[in-house]
């Protein structure tokens, strides 16, 4: 196979409809200095490229495009790197389609 | 807390729990769901392929009113290296029927039809809200629900956990463990909009007939995963999914796996000029028999995906998920009608139930395969295929080479790629597997 194409996953959540938790997000990543493996697996793993590494080398999440799978908790719960949680009723992806 | 006192309480709004609000509604039972989505099916992702027969099972007339897209027709496995397919169609004209078998749906508005006949059978269905934790008693039995509203507490005889594959308060309470990498899939899926007409003439379809694609090769680039085309009325659902383990080993990227599944020479043309209206994620449970949990305890029952009840081979879930909502509620009912508690003991009547159906004997029956093909991945899902579309090639290819040079090339391709050994022990093991 070839190099990766670049896809820009932002194109793709912009055809969704949200609706943000604002000041409320529901996956908290555990503060760090360096990154476990399975945190650093999420930069990839993540359908909707939650995770972004910041300036520092930690892992950052944005969950305003989550698309609430549960990737990241099946691979980075048990190590606590992160608290996953449902959004709040009526809150997060709202599926037209599903 | 609300004071009121419910027969059962049914968390999550999909299939399974559908099926058993419905059920239990229908008996008369007073039943409360709770559905954390906008409303039911907002939060639902799936293919999706509707079965006709499990659905009859819980509504009769249901072709008359769900929304439903195009009933099956054809069925093609296509089995993909970078540059071509080979191809294994089923169309049968059988499937024309009064009744047909098999549907393509689009969840979210499906479901939120499935709904409606929920709250017509009686029950009380309360969207927008999240159950955050099961109440125990003092002698830790499940009484009920916590949600997030503010009236938090709600009480019941019984809890039927139909919170799908992600599900977080059965793992939260220990009553079954948290999904493993190894035994969910990440799917990934878009849904591509064309009119009609295009749509039934890039698949070979009349008015209302459908075609579903399922695909396995070096799509899924070495990683245990399929990826999936399904043709709707007016769009097209078209996905891929791996195991969680394998994008976590390779770091392949869910969405990277997905474009380039659209820009094979096969996929491209069926989908071109479209207009993509939604991506979403889904994992799918993919451990088989061996990853079933606990089904019942103390005043809870587990269903669905929640089970981890997916025929990973067949590429069945919603009709097992359905099947089992049904049989829980059927199992809760009898308790009930008998007058006696919702215990352990009286609840096992549901995984006796459940054992007797096609859902745990068709787990059964492939118990094995789901190990055999998520560590063999790069043989079944890279190898296999590369060496199949070689062979394809050298048979249509008309060269001037003689045939029998031309099998004994291909022969040689098998044998070097995988060896003597490698290829008996690969076929004994799928069979045994498979038996």
């Amino acid at each position: 196979m070839n190099a990766e194409p670049p896809v820009r996953v932002e194109d793709k959540l912009y055809y969704n409809r949200y609706l943000v938790d604002i000041g409320n997000p529901h996956v908290k990543v555990r503060a760090h200095t360096t990154p476990s493996p399975q945190l650093l697996a999420l930069l990839k793993a993540c359908p909707a490229r939650c995770y972004e590494l910041n300036d520092d080398g930690q892992v950052e999440i944005t969950v305003d495009g989550c698309i609430e799978c549960g990737t990241c908790r099946v691979i980075a719960e048990p190590t606590g790197d992160i608290q996953w949680t449902h959004p709040r009723g009526g809150y997060g992806v709202l599926f037209k389609f599903g | 807390m609300i004071e009121e006192r419910f027969d059962a309480i049914v968390v999550g709004a999909g299939m399974a729990g559908n099926a058993a609000a419905l059920t239990m509604a229908k008996r008369g039972m007073k039943v409360l769901q709770l559905e954390r989505g906008e409303y039911p099916g907002s939060k639902n992702v799936q293919g999706a392929i509707l079965y006709a027969d499990m659905m009859e099972k819980l509504i009769p007339e249901f072709r008359e009113e769900a929304p439903l897209e195009r009933h099956l027709i054809e069925q093609r496995f296509w089995i993909m290296d970078d540059r071509s397919h080979v191809g294994m169609h089923y169309r049968s004209d059988d499937f024309n029927e009064e009744r047909p078998n098999r549907y393509t749906i689009i969840r979210a508005q499906f479901d939120k039809w499935f709904s409606s006949k929920v709250r017509e059978a009686g029950a009380t269905v309360l969207c927008e809200t999240t159950v955050t934790d099961l109440v125990r008693d003092e002698r830790e039995r499940i009484v009920g629900v916590r949600t997030d509203r503010r009236d938090g507490e709600i009480h019941a005889d019984v809890v039927v956990l139909a919170e799908g594959v992600n599900g977080l308060l059965g793992t939260r309470a220990g009553l079954r463990a948290r999904p493993t990498p190894d035994n969910v899939a990440l799917a990934v899926k878009e849904m591509h909009f064309l009119p009609r007409e295009t749509i039934e003439a890039r698949f070979n379809l009349k008015g209302d007939e459908g075609v579903v694609i399922e695909a396995a090769g070096t799509i899924s680039r070495g990683m245990t995963g399929m990826g999936f085309i399904y043709a709707n009325k007016e769009c097209i659902s078209l996905g891929i999914g791996c195991l969680v383990a394998d994008f976590q080993r390779t770091g392949q990227t869910p969405y990277g796996l997905l474009d380039q599944f659209k820009s094979h020479p096969s996929v491209a043309p069926l989908i071109v000029g479209s207009e993509v209206k939604e991506y979403s994620a889904h994992l799918i449970p993919e451990g088989g028999y061996k990853s079933i949990p606990q089904l019942y305890g103390e005043g809870w029952v587990v269903v669905g995906d929640a089970a981890q009840l997916n025929n990973a081979i067949h590429r069945e879930g919603s009709n097992l998920a359905m099947t089992s909502g049904r049989i829980a509620a059927e199992a809760i009912g009898l308790v009930k009608s008998r007058g006696e508690p919702m215990t352990a003991t009286n609840l096992s009547i549901y995984k006796k139930m459940l054992d007797d159906s096609f859902v745990i004997k068709d787990l059964k029956k492939y118990k094995d395969l789901p190990p055999l093909m998520h560590t063999q991945s790069q043989n079944f899902f890279l190898t296999y295929p590369q060496l199949i579309s070689k062979a394809m090639q050298n048979f249509v290819r008309v060269d001037g080479t003689p045939k029998a040079e031309k099998e004994k090339a291909t022969l040689k391709s098998f044998v070097k790629a995988r060896s003597w050994t490698g290829l008996f022990g690969d076929a004994c093991r799928f069979a045994r597997a498979w038996r």
